[in-house]
């Protein structure tokens, strides 16, 4: 039975099945290009939101209806530029900023629950959705998601522009028990985060690390050596459950979008 | 497809099973999980409101018990079966194999405890915390190491296809796994991506996809080279249509990432790409898939009495099926309709339930009769019971979630004639209901088929070892 000498496709090939070596090279060039194609491009093309140390955004221009470019610190908040200096005087519609601490401090217990499992925060440019969710998010409005929270499923409602479509009195009764407040939600009832103290020294870490990621951190001009040494105190007293209510009262209300106005490319 | 063997070899195949016997353990109860996640959908009471059974802490124990528990559990066990049967060796070294088995299975006992008490890093399929994805890297290098080094050491001149697409799927991994889990720790349970926004985005559904590509499926292709030939008694029906399709889905198979990410705010020409790619997948998934059909051809009537090859020929149709829906779901007009939706979920499951999970059940019989020397199974006739449940199981399933994902996605999307929305999206939740019941019950089905298969393989080992204890030899050094 020996016919092992016979090449039944191309001597290439061949050669490949007969070498261990040359078989794991090929194989792990082959694997490696489409990789390389579609990511790296995203780290040095504009609408890709990588913004750190460069103000354009790798010269993202966003037009408004006349043709004139908008500055990028309309679209992302920048305390040099802004009326607003600091994170607390923020105003909504004043651009893309870092989260407040508490917020932050909601989003860890938000990432911990699994939210995303079953809530996208990412609103497409589809009329039903603009009607449904509000204006299709951007590129920069994530720019800060460290570990993004994009989802891939609505088993719920999409929360990208969460921001003051409810109360915080609503939202915490829809968290605690969410079928007293829309019957027919499939919703855990949560009502055991508002027992729950904030982790303190955690949220201060996440601050710290957010600050000295290689890609988009928080500019230190932001998270100020003074903002976190408050932090502690910021959180002093408050539950999971507040927290999360900030974070979701704080979602997609950072861009004041123009109607009309491209802003994917 | 071995090689002329003059003197015997002596595997090491105790290694091997241990990790079947761990395989048809955890798929026992990695789908029991998903029963219980799916019914909590269904019926909400179920999360009893004990946080560390949420349906948000559970999903990821889940998907981890099926994926890395079963799945991988199934790979190495199959793994180490081919690379030493094809190559007419001992594996490079026992010792190695037995350390990933154990270090495999501490990061599954690591996952349970960790990801109910919410320990996650927030990314989905590659859930777990950053200590934990360290020891991944580890285990999966000793594992890849080992397996490579084996090939290396083999007896037979070419190396078999199988191998080929272990060891695609033992590089790719590695870089999947090490790239998307760049974390900075923020203590020993908790860390945050280095990448945010588009740039996380597509390198986590690049991680997503080329996981379904190269651990689901080409791991799984490589046992469907080796067993599906072996279990009809014929050759591979085309070496040509293997090399087509080994190199075009290794090329090719990483591009398709992005479709995931259609219509968000990663930029269009990356999602197209993506899509365009995940069409042109279609050509090579088929011919692999008629590939294993044709390998059939003149032993076709085998089916009615060879229960193994039904696990076989039903996942390769299960296969061609779901490799040609999902190119279908990666085309824009489509994808607008079935992203967030269950579809979705269904879809995964016609390729983990339907593909993977019979595919590795099929391999997993026709070990157990080899590996503990016996005729039959203890039961054959059990094995078929599995094979109608397993069947009957995932179709249910899947049927349920693809009316329940167009039926989300219509809705969702629809106007009345005032030219506003017709339903309210709770009002979509409320019509899944009865699809999340079917989807449980038939989850369930398929769940009560694993726990026969594990019975039916518990009393086999039981029945051969006593049978050998008189003349025992260890199989093994």
């Amino acid at each position: 039975m020996s016919d092992h000498d016979k090449i039944y496709s191309t001597q290439l090939q061949d050669k490949t099945e007969r070498s261990t070596l040359l078989m794991f090279v090929l194989t792990a060039i082959a694997v490696a290009i489409g990789g390389i194609v579609e990511i790296v491009p995203l780290f040095y093309l504009p609408n890709t939101a990588m913004c750190q140390n460069d103000p354009t955004c790798n010269n993202t221009q966003h037009k408004d209806l006349n043709g004139n470019v908008i500055p990028m610190d309309k679209i992302i908040w920048n305390p040099a530029t802004s009326a607003s200096k600091t994170l607390n005087d923020w105003q909504p519609g004043d651009g893309v900023r870092p989260y407040k601490t508490l917020e932050l401090a909601g989003r860890n217990v938000y990432i911990r629950e699994g939210c995303f499992l079953c809530h996208s925060q990412m609103i497409r440019p589809f009329r039903d959705e603009k009607d449904r969710y509000g204006h299709y998010s951007i590129a920069e409005e994530s720019m800060y998601d460290h570990t993004y929270q994009w989802g891939s499923k609505r088993t719920g409602p999409d929360l990208a522009r969460l921001a003051g479509k409810y109360s915080d009195e609503w939202h915490r009764r829809h968290l605690m028990y969410p079928r007293d407040v829309v019957p027919e939600s499939v919703m855990p009832n949560y009502f055991w985060l508002a027992d729950k103290k904030v982790d303190v020294a955690e949220t201060v870490e996440t601050m710290k690390v957010l600050t000295i990621m290689p890609f988009n951190p928080v500019p230190k001009t932001i998270y100020t050596d003074e903002y976190i040494a408050g932090a502690a105190a910021e959180l002093e007293g408050k539950t999971d459950m507040d927290a999360l209510i900030a974070y979701l009262q704080g979602l997609g209300n950072h861009v004041k979008f123009e109607e009309g106005v491209n802003y994917r490319d | 497809m071995e090689a002329n063997q003059a003197t015997p070899v002596k595997y090491d195949m105790e290694v091997v099973r241990w990790f079947t016997i761990a395989a048809a353990i955890y798929a026992c109860v990695g789908t029991l999980i998903g029963v219980w996640v799916a019914s909590e959908l269904a019926w909400p009471f179920l999360n009893f409101d004990i946080a560390e059974i949420t349906f948000g802490r559970l999903r990821p124990l889940h998907t981890n018990a099926v994926i890395f528990a079963f799945g991988g559990c199934a790979l190495m066990a199959t793994g180490f079966y081919i690379v030493q049967r094809t190559g007419a060796t001992k594996l490079w070294s026992n010792g190695l194999a037995w350390a990933t088995f154990i270090g495999w299975n501490l990061i599954i006992v690591s996952a349970v405890i960790t990801l109910p008490l919410g320990w996650t890093s927030g990314k989905e399929y590659a859930e777990l915390e950053w200590p934990i994805d360290i020891a991944i890297a580890v285990v999966w290098l000793m594992y890849g190491f080992n397996y490579i080094m084996t090939i290396g050491i083999r007896k037979t001149s070419h190396i078999y296809v199988s191998n080929w697409f272990t060891m695609g799927m033992i590089v790719m991994i590695t870089y999947l796994h090490v790239v998307n889990s760049m974390a900075i720790p923020v203590s020993m349970t908790n860390s945050f991506s280095i990448y945010s926004g588009v740039q996380d985005a597509m390198i986590q559904w690049w991680w997503g996809h080329n996981a379904v590509g190269f651990y689901l499926t080409g791991g799984f292709l490589a046992i469907m080279y080796y067993f599906v030939p072996k279990q009809a008694g014929r050759p591979v029906f085309s070496y040509r249509l293997s090399v087509l399709h080994f190199w075009a889905l290794t090329f090719g198979y990483v591009w398709l990432g992005a479709h995931h990410l259609q219509y968000t705010a990663l930029p269009d020409w990356t999602g197209s790409l993506g899509a365009a790619v995940s069409l042109a997948m279609i050509i090579p998934s088929w011919g692999g898939a008629m590939n294993g059909m044709m390998t059939l051809s003149g032993a076709w009537d085998r089916l009615r009495t060879d229960y193994i090859l039904r696990f076989l020929v039903v996942a390769l149709a299960f296969y061609a099926m779901s490799t040609f829906e999902g190119p279908v779901m990666s085309i824009k007009t489509v994808n607008a309709l079935s992203h967030y939706t269950d579809w979705t979920v269904g879809h995964v499951h016609s390729g983990a339930l339907g593909w993977m999970a019979m595919v590795a059940y099929g391999a997993m019989y026709h070990m157990i009769k080899k590996l503990w020397g016996v005729e039959k199974m203890y039961s054959e006739g059990l094995v078929n019971v599995h094979f109608w449940l397993a069947t009957i199981g995932t179709v249910v399933y899947v049927v349920a979630m693809w009316v329940s994902g167009i039926m989300q996605g219509l809705m969702w999307r629809d106007y009345d004639e005032y030219g506003t929305l017709t339903y309210t999206f709770v009002e979509s939740v409320s019509a899944m209901h009865p699809y999340y019941a079917m989807r449980a019950i038939g989850g369930l089905i398929f769940n009560i088929g694993t726990w026969i298969a594990l019975y039916n393989i518990v009393m086999t080992v039981r029945t051969a070892s006593s049978a050998r204890s008189a003349s025992a030899v260890p199989a093994n050094a």
